[in-house]
């Protein structure tokens, strides 16, 4: 920031910070009904989260069968969403698409708020989160390089971090009515790129690391969960857009929105590919080792608890990627909108309880203790999704006034640019 | 609110009145959070401030070690009613222990399951225990043919009884994954957990490929008069809860001579333990006489729990 000696930022920082409660708390109706009803599910997440620290993780229907459940599940899922934003800068940084450069800061937005649902998820399956500094590198004892979860700690807050730094750069700038300096934010989301492939691969890893649980113990895991996160990244942000076409000034090129249609046309189909790879496996050698993957498809031993999850999950995912192939289905926006939340929910499952569940059942003893999320741990899940949807709704709407220009430094250098990040795309090109 | 100023439509007393709506709606928020996580304070309560800094204990002095065993004892007596001895017993040098099971003579009667749960001062409600019992069809070894819930008198004509605790792993998967460091191997074998350092996280329990390990999903609860009060840090103390634990071979009395109470309790001696690298200990003439193998083998893991058969 050679140039702008001139700016006060212990001034125009705090004034700024200001000025972004102000505006994520101005709205409409329909945004104070949405936050209200956010919080109010936030709360009921809370409580029943203190609850079960007070009662002990009994309140969860989590066993030492089955250890890990609906929160490892969620927490496996959102990693998978927030390196999903990276579909869009990679676009954006790589390919030099100018419409999706435009709205690239949605995607890392969406990264951020993502994480702290992932990190939420983690804490809240945690027995003891009082003892969570035992973690910390000096002062507890951190298990690097050694345990793939001190990597998976690492790599998490990492790129949260990296994120936190685009955006808050580029929305700061943005507020001062400044152009950004690409070296204080272009290395950054060059690092950002590499490093989103590194979250979910290290999160695969915890899992694929583990000889004793055949069902995880695959080199396909972190392909699948990239090729997963891959879809469910952009079919969350194309929703995303619309809704902010509709609802603020910022401005959302169509290019963007087939840009990222494009991308879900491939990843839809290679995700199928891999769970058809799996399930080939798993039948046609059969054996001791096949036992999870037949307690998850067909159902083992009378049991089929995840039976329904996972034809659904399977269901969906055909049927999205049947309508996102078909010009006369996609054409129709609300079809596609379904089609996009199908895929969603589809893969949800598929990553979540279709995943993790199975790892546990049968068990290491070849025991088959079924489990099903108990009210408590729906509550909590519920809870860190309000919360974390209501950090996304707040760091988009100031997010994006900054860039349409809506909420700017009193000091700021007028200047005629209203639309969305023109000087950003400029950038680019 | 500089913003807020600058909008040419709103007048001053529009802004102080979304000020003022503002303030109230954050207090009522922050109050209604404030109550919804009320019952931490139960939790709170449970714990104390010496108790969250203490340090790991490898790093513990010998002071501080003493006053760690001296709190832990006072707790006991106030949460639970009891006077119990929680004593630091270090392994000795030259011992590696090891554990032998003969599968010919076990008669799958659970003994050794219920002397473990009095030994470790183990939750009475859901009659917890290190070791599990498989009941396995004759002829065949995989266990997927097993069953642990079995509940008729034993033995059973044309079944075989496989029971199955930590097996003490050379190469353990479990205390690998610990992100804190939690768990560890001993120098005599023994893989043991820091009860008081664990976070809760139970990625030991997914890694450990033979159910060994257990988490405390509540605070265990013990009659008084059913504590054993022969306790030590390492082992049988009883454990706070959200924290994870495991067999140790009984290290408090192992290390002290005594043999496991798993094996004392055997009515058939199926069980065999001792120090390996003792010539002349039995553990060493079943190792060197009888055809021994190991559980899932194929996972690398070596265990130090053999079974064998004897015909």
């Amino acid at each position: 920031m050679s140039r702008d000696n001139k700016t006060a930022h212990h001034l125009t920082y705090p004034r700024f910070l200001l000025s972004a409660f102000w505006r994520a708390s101005e709205g409409s109706w329909v945004f104070y009904t949405w936050m209200t009803a956010l919080t109010a599910i936030a709360l009921v997440g809370a409580h029943a989260w203190a609850l079960q620290l007070a009662n002990g993780m009994a309140v969860t229907a989590m066993t030492d069968h089955v250890s890990w459940g609906l929160y490892i599940a969620n927490f496996t899922f959102l990693v998978g969403l927030a390196a999903g934003g990276v579909m869009m800068v990679v676009p954006a940084y790589l390919y030099d698409d100018h419409d999706m450069h435009d709205v690239v800061i949605i995607g890392e937005l969406l990264a951020v708020a993502a994480l702290v649902m992932a990190l939420l998820f983690v804490v809240v399956d945690l027995g003891r989160p009082d003892r969570f500094w035992h973690m910390l590198p000096g002062i507890g004892r951190f298990h690097w390089p050694i345990s793939m979860l001190s990597w998976d700690v690492i790599v998490l807050n990492g790129y949260l971090l990296l994120n936190l730094h685009v955006c808050g750069y580029l929305i700061y700038t943005r507020y001062l009515g400044k152009k950004p300096d690409p070296r204080w934010y272009r290395p950054f989301v060059f690092l950002s790129i590499a490093w989103a492939f590194s979250i979910h691969t290290v999160t695969a890893f915890l899992y694929a690391g583990l000889g004793g649980r055949p069902f995880w113990n695959s080199a396909l895991l972190a392909p699948r969960f990239l090729a997963s996160a891959f879809v469910t990244g952009p079919a969350f942000i194309v929703l995303v857009l619309q809704i902010v076409r509709r609802t603020t000034r910022f401005t959302v090129p169509e290019g963007a929105i087939q840009r990222l249609l494009s991308i879900l046309r491939v990843t839809v189909l290679v995700n199928l590919f891999m769970v058809a790879s799996e399930i080939f496996t798993i039948f046609y050698s059969g054996g001791a080792h096949a036992a999870a993957g037949r307690y998850l498809f067909l159902g083992l031993h009378g049991h089929a608890e995840l039976v329904p999850w996972i034809w659904t999950a399977i269901s969906f995912n055909v049927l999205a990627a049947i309508v996102i192939h078909t010009p006369a289905l996609y054409r129709d926006r609300r079809v596609l909108n379904a089609a996009l939340i199908l895929t969603f929910v589809g893969v949800w499952i598929e990553k979540g309880m279709g995943l993790i569940v199975p790892g546990f059942v049968p068990s290491t003893l070849h025991e088959i203790v079924p489990y099903a999320p108990s009210k408590a741990e729906w509550q909590v899940c519920a809870g860190v999704w309000a919360f974390g949807l209501m950090i996304f709704t707040v760091i988009m709407k100031v997010g994006l006034q900054a860039m349409t220009g809506e909420m700017r430094a009193p000091s700021a250098e007028s200047d005629a640019h209203t639309i969305n990040n023109d000087d950003h795309a400029e950038e680019a090109r | 609110m500089a913003d807020a100023k600058d909008s040419t439509s709103a007048t001053d007393t529009t802004v102080k009145r979304r000020v003022a709506l503002k303030v109230l709606a954050t207090t009522l928020g922050a109050g209604a959070f404030a109550k919804a996580i009320a019952p931490i304070q139960q939790f709170t309560a449970s714990t104390n401030a010496q108790e969250w800094l203490q340090k790991h204990y490898r790093e513990l002095s010998s002071r501080e070690l003493r006053e760690v065993l001296a709190r832990l004892e006072a707790e006991t007596k106030q949460k639970y009613g009891r006077e119990v001895t929680i004593e630091d017993v270090r392994p000795q040098a030259g011992v590696q222990f090891a554990y032998a099971l003969n599968l010919s003579v076990c008669i799958g009667c659970r003994r050794c399951v219920e002397a473990c749960h009095q030994e470790n001062n183990h939750d009475r409600a859901s009659h917890n225990s290190y070791i599990r019992v498989l009941e396995m069809e004759q002829g065949s070894m995989d266990m997927e043919r097993g069953r642990a819930d079995y509940d008729h008198p034993v033995r059973d004509e044309g079944k075989f009884y496989l029971p199955v605790q930590c097996q003490q792993c050379e190469n353990p998967p479990c205390t690998k994954v610990c992100p804190v460091e939690a768990t560890w191997k001993e120098p005599d074998g023994i893989v043991v957990v820091d009860y008081n350092w664990c976070i809760g996280c139970r990625y030991c329990e997914a890694a450990c490929p033979y159910h060994a390990r257990r988490f405390n999903w509540r605070k265990p609860e013990v009659p008084a008069h059913e504590i054993n009060p022969k306790q030590s840090y390492l082992s049988n103390r009883i454990r706070p809860q959200g924290v994870v634990e495991k067999c140790t071979f009984c290290l408090h009395k192992t290390r002290k001579g005594e043999l496991p109470a798993c094996l004392e309790a055997c009515p058939t001696g199926a069980r065999v333990f001792g120090n390996v690298l003792d010539p002349n200990s039995s553990i060493r003439w079943v190792l060197e006489n009888k055809r021994v193998y190991v559980l899932k083998e194929e996972l690398g893991t070596r265990p130090r729990f053999f079974y064998f058969f004897d015909k």
